[in-house]
């Protein structure tokens, strides 16, 4: 199977830093591939290149077997690939259902539309249709999601990217500030995006959950990839050796 | 004309309610409408004019009475539809005042260089009027957004620039040639019983409140003020909504302009020192919060009101009617402050909203530790 989305040596400086040197990364359709490295090993640098955020110096990005240069975010959106941030990027008064459609609400038909009137119905039914897909537990569409807990303002923004990404999702620690139950939901969304055919990078600093979701793990260090894992076949000692490099692991880049 | 332009803004804003409020039932329309800020201040209005009707009877709660408040608040309810959106968007805009002056000396000097009365001429006043207001608030604008200067500084700039060149371009001296179409129609013309004046603005508001509350624009205008950056990287043109919305404020004070000129009959060069912090109290009073992302253009409308029926009341039963500023003051932050606690607390239920954590249970007690 060729990768749905493939990065092929590319480079990006910053200044004197090299983020990315030469960095390889590719995610099939239908698998969940983490990501992981330790800070200032290139990975945000990556998703950034990966979602139209960033120019490269060297390289190429590959997408559905034809080399892509995305020049914005939005580029990448209209692909199918979303990135659902660190930070979650959600606006905290605005309810779920404005949150997810934010930049991309439905017009109303005719005339009305034309003068940027909303059809708040049907994105309400969207939106709760996709919320009921995720499994995402949204207490009330009517709240805004700043007095919602972590995991279900996670929830909609997994939600949110998925309601726009039919090929490539990629996530930024989506479980760095939940609880345990929340993580676990968290995680079970993840496999119901992959379920569904979706392609998943996974950025966590959590090896247990890494190891539990993902099909494949791909290493990054010093700004290239280093390794890559199957992840039924690999241990937590040997994906933090091969992240600090005490593994001799260069080589095992694919 | 106080009520009936609250239902009406209260009818146009009933659709939205209805259709999200559809599969959560009838008891989230009515926690949703007490947990606005606006419709608290209404209680507060209702009971202020309850107050002054027992004691004052029928001079207070006249239809001449209501009819004056309302052409007192008529311009100022023009430039709070513009406050609005820029206080939705967390910015302010200080030059309102400033602006309408400038706006109003610039349409005064092309109705008078046009000559003498007529229509056409009034028609040429308010281009004037609103194109210099636009002027204005795209100059706010860019420097706020672009230029990425502090809006509360921006506008305290060319507050001071505004008023200095109108006062610059007529010596200081107010211009009172004002066609008599536009005084006439502050005066004499009613419509569906409300005199002119009252019931342009009330359109303005209309207009406003549908803009804000059922359009993209409206919902950008929120959503910046909510998580800027959560905007941009949903693809939202930030800069450009936001300069946006300041023109369209300083649009809604060359408007104001006009209506004032027709007012009043002469410019008010010395009379608007303070019309942006009356303007200001009178969205926050309304609930729209200082620090961006929620707010309603009733609440402002409501906000307004508070102080002029202040006004109109202390006067009419005899009280120093200088003791409205010491009560609007009061109103303006108490209002805030109760807002606030409303919100904290509105927060602090979310996060213990799970009834089983409530009980104390061991399992509660772990939760709540975790995050």
């Amino acid at each position: 199977m060729t990768a749905l989305l493939e990065a092929r040596a590319i480079s990006r400086s910053f200044g004197h830093v090299r983020a990315l040197d030469g960095a390889d990364f590719d995610v099939e359709a239908g698998e969940v591939v983490g990501l992981i490295g330790d800070n200032g090993a290139g990975k945000s640098t990556l998703i950034k290149a990966l979602s139209g955020s960033l120019e490269l110096d060297e390289g190429e990005i590959w997408f559905d077997g034809s080399p892509l240069r995305l020049t914005s975010p939005r580029e990448a959106n209209d692909l199918g690939i979303e990135v659902v941030y660190q930070d979650l990027a959600l606006a905290p008064h605005l309810n779920p259902v404005q949150n997810v459609f934010l930049g991309r609400e439905l017009s109303r038909r005719g005339v009305l539309g034309r003068f940027g009137f909303m059809d708040e119905k049907e994105m309400r039914r969207q939106a709760a249709a996709s919320f009921a897909e995720l499994g995402a537990t949204v207490r009330s569409l009517n709240t805004p999601v700043g007095s919602m807990s972590g995991g279900q303002r996670q929830g909609i923004a997994i939600a949110r990217a998925i309601a726009w990404a039919d090929k490539v999702v990629i996530l930024d620690e989506p479980t760095a500030a939940l609880g345990v139950v929340q993580t676990k939901n968290v995680l079970e969304s993840v496999k119901r995006v992959r379920d569904k055919g979706i392609a998943v990078v996974f950025i966590s600093h959590s090896m247990p959950h890494v190891l539990e979701i993902c099909d494949r793990i791909q290493v990054l260090r010093l700004g290239r990839r280093v390794a890559t894992y199957r992840g039924s076949e690999t241990t937590v000692e040997t994906l933090v050796g091969a992240m600090t490099g005490a593994l001799d692991g260069r080589e095992g880049a694919a | 004309m106080s009520t009936s332009s609250e239902s009406r803004v209260g009818a146009a804003n009933q659709p939205t309610a209805a259709v999200s409020g559809a599969d959560d039932g009838d008891e989230s329309i009515v926690k949703r409408l007490l947990s606005l800020q606006a419709i608290w201040i209404l209680g507060v209005l209702i009971v202020i004019c309850v107050g002054f009707s027992v004691v004052a009877g029928d001079r207070f709660l006249s239809a001449g009475n209501f009819s004056l408040m309302s052409q007192n608040v008529a311009v100022w309810a023009v430039l709070g539809v513009g406050m609005t959106f820029v206080i939705i968007t967390s910015g302010i805009d200080l030059s309102v005042g400033s602006v309408l002056v400038f706006s109003s000396v610039v349409a005064a000097k092309v109705m008078a260089a046009m000559g003498g009365n007529g229509p056409g001429v009034a028609a040429a006043g308010l281009v004037a009027a609103v194109l210099s207001g636009t002027a204005w608030g795209a100059v706010n604008g860019i420097l706020v957004a672009k230029a990425r200067v502090p809006a509360l500084i921006v506008t305290l700039g060319t507050l001071s620039v505004a008023l200095g060149l109108a006062q610059v371009l007529t010596g200081g001296i107010d211009i009172r040639s004002v066609p008599a179409e536009l005084t006439d129609f502050s005066a004499y013309i009613k419509v569906l019983g409300i005199p002119g004046l009252p019931f342009v603005a009330l359109i303005v508001v209309i207009l406003g409140a549908i803009l804000l509350h059922k359009t993209k624009f409206g919902r950008y205008t929120y959503a910046i003020g909510s998580n800027q950056e959560a905007a941009r990287r949903t693809g939202i043109k930030v800069t450009r909504h936001l300069i946006a919305v300041y023109a369209l404020a300083g649009t809604l004070a060359g408007f104001g302009a006009l209506l004032s000129l027709a007012q009043y009959g002469t410019t008010t060069i010395a009379g608007q020192s303070l019309t942006n912090l009356n303007v200001i109290a009178a969205v926050v009073i309304g609930g729209t919060s200082i620090f961006g992302g929620e707010g309603t253009v009733f609440g402002t409308l409501v906000g307004l009101f508070i102080p002029a029926v202040l006004q109109s009341g202390f006067v009419i039963i005899g009280v120093q009617p200088y003791w409205q500023g010491v009560a609007v003051g009061s109103v303006l932050i108490a209002a805030v402050y109760v807002d606030q606690s409303r919100r904290a607390a509105a927060m602090r239920s979310a996060r213990s909203r799970n009834p089983l954590n409530r009980r104390g249970s061991p399992r509660g007690s772990q939760r709540r530790e975790s995050p």
